[in-house]
């Protein structure tokens, strides 16, 4: 029997031309800590790339500098079309729309309904009362976010309130309203991490299969170092907030990753 | 016989009090007794003020219900003076929280601005500000209308602000992450979160306001405590007891049915 790697069932499609994230010597300290020590990175137009690294060496806090959640102290971020190190407040709420994030915890609104958490989604590109819940939604709208819970097989949950759902579905959910903001490259920091082995595969295949359809760029962080190996192009391993280990996943294997960790402790 | 155990380290059952907390200890006692002597509240005084209070119970009853037509209506008015207040408070409350709220404000100075108006409003008792607009807007409910209006900012613009400050940071980012403009993640992402807690504040508000809305009638802003004022002049107890009956069934009437709703919603 052969086994097939999903990163190798879909094959990425983009062309390496520009690369679709370049960053250089970005660092960034909290207080006397520094998290990020220049790391240096380029990712290619829809490739897939996994991040590994001891806890707090700086995966989270690069995510968030990429989209300026966290404010970089020093360096380059280009992404997409944007210098992000350069924009301003309204421009940067712009360049944030073409950006899909999937986060640990779900960070949907419990209280609300599937159809309303994916709805919110459309507020990357329109603004007002009709994109705070589904009922006061257009019918594009609508329609648009039942078809982003049936591309994640949600559809049959559409009205169920978030906060009744499993956390797997929940999961699925936070796709969904990543997939209604049409992104053009998709971040995901450890969203296996809280699931089940089932359910953390699923939301794995799911955010490879998107990325690969739509052509996406696909930046996960996962401590699941299986899923790191199957679902990515390229495995790169930070160390002391800097780029430690940078291979193609095929060439890579769990087997050898444990080794990169055991040997960064016992250092 | 029993070996008495020696355990270094073990710290002991009791540390004494330090010389500055048994001062302050004392002084805070001395101030109780005083205030007792201060407020010339003495056996001597209850004796006395005993049977009065009995003689005038006596004469309160059997309440009178000649004037319960009247009695109703001004309760009737009270309340629309304590729901229309109440409503107006309500609502500006809101704006005024998302102001103060840590998270939400825009600017320091716009927050430090917004929780002190916040507090003045609070802290001035409703009594005062009736007191001021009855001198600005004229006897009658409107008055009462707008000290309500005062009060219930304060009150609810403050619980507002807290639970809005304690939502869940996760959605809030996740949908600022993805674009959204501030009144989206306000609508979207806290409104939704806070409303059961809003809804139970705003309840929580419109008893206390049907509680205080007797009471600024006493200084001319309209409702039910006029009545009770003019009843209490008169000597004129058996009509008193009647309307302070009436609130009575009133407030524990709103009481009863906001604690039902707060309890449906949990
Ligand atoms: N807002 C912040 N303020 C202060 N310190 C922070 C902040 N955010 C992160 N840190 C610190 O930065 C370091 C790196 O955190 P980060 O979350 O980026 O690590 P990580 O690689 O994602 O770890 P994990 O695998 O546990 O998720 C940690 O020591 C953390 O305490
Ligand atoms: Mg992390």
């Amino acid at each position: 029997m052969q086994i097939v790697r999903p990163a190798e069932a879909f094959p990425a499609t983009g062309t390496a031309a520009t690369p679709a994230v370049a960053v250089v010597d970005l660092a960034k300290s909290f207080g006397e800590r520094s998290v990020l020590a220049g790391v240096d990175l380029s990712i290619a137009q829809g490739e897939s790339v996994a991040l590994i690294g001891a806890n707090g060496t700086g995966k989270s806090t690069f995510l968030r500098c990429l989209i300026r959640l966290t404010e970089p102290d020093r360096g380059t971020i280009r992404m997409l079309d944007d210098v992000v190190t350069d924009l301003g407040a309204a421009e940067l709420r712009r360049f944030r729309s073409k950006v899909g994030i999937v986060f640990q915890k779900h960070n949907l609104v419990p209280r609300l309904s599937a159809l309303t958490n994916v709805v919110h989604g459309i507020q990357s590109r329109s603004a007002g009362p009709r994109t705070w819940l589904q009922a006061l939604a257009p019918r594009e709208v609508r329609e648009e976010a039942y078809a982003c819970l049936a591309a994640v097989g949600l559809e049959d949950r559409a009205l169920q309130r978030v906060g009744s759902l499993s956390g797997g579905q929940s999961q699925k959910v936070a796709v969904a309203r990543m997939l209604m903001q049409r992104p053009r490259l998709i971040l995901a920091d450890e969203p296996d991490a809280s699931l089940d082995p089932k359910a953390g595969e699923d939301v794995m295949d799911l955010l490879l299969r998107v990325a690969r359809e739509k052509g996406l760029t696909l930046v996960t962080v996962s401590h699941r170092l299986e899923h790191a190996v199957r679902y990515s192009d390229r495995i790169i391993g930070f160390d002391a907030g800097r780029v430690a280990l940078d291979t193609p996943s095929a060439a890579a294997s769990v087997h050898e990753l444990r080794s990169f960790f055991s040997d960064r402790t016992a250092a | 016989m029993s070996m008495p155990l020696r355990t270094p380290g073990l710290p002991p059952r009791h540390s004494a009090p330090s010389a500055v907390s048994v001062v302050l200890w004392c002084a805070a006692v001395a101030f109780v007794v005083w205030s007792f002597a201060g407020a010339g509240l003495s056996l001597e005084r209850l004796q006395r003020g005993i049977p009065a209070l009995g003689n005038m119970l006596s004469r309160m009853f059997p309440p009178d219900v000649e004037r319960l037509p009247q009695i109703l209506w001004s309760l009737l008015v009270t309340f629309q003076m304590a729901v229309a207040g109440c409503v107006l408070g309500l609502i500006l409350a809101f704006p005024v929280a998302v102001l103060a709220a840590d998270n939400l404000s825009p600017h320091p100075a716009v927050k430090a601005a917004a929780r002190g108006l916040i507090a003045l409003f609070r802290t001035v008792p409703d009594l005062v500000w009736a007191l001021l607009f009855v001198i600005a807007v004229g006897l009658g409910p409107p008055a009462g209308i707008l000290a309500i209006m005062v009060d219930k900012i304060g009150f609810a613009g403050r619980f507002f602000a807290e639970a809005m400050e304690e939502a869940d940071k996760g959605p809030r980012e996740a949908l600022e992450a993805l674009g959204a403009t501030r009144t989206g993640v306000i609508f979207s992402a806290i409104v939704p979160e806070c409303l059961p807690s809003f809804v139970a504040t705003s309840l929580f508000a419109l008893e206390k306001a049907v509680r205080g809305s007797v009471i600024l009638g006493l200084v001319g802003a309209g409702g039910i405590g006029v009545e009770l004022k003019v009843a209490f002049d008169l000597f004129d107890y058996d009509t008193a007891a009647t309307i302070i009956i009436a609130v009575f069934l009133l407030v524990l009437l709103v009481e009863q049915i906001s604690d039902r709703i707060r309890r449906a919603l949990i």
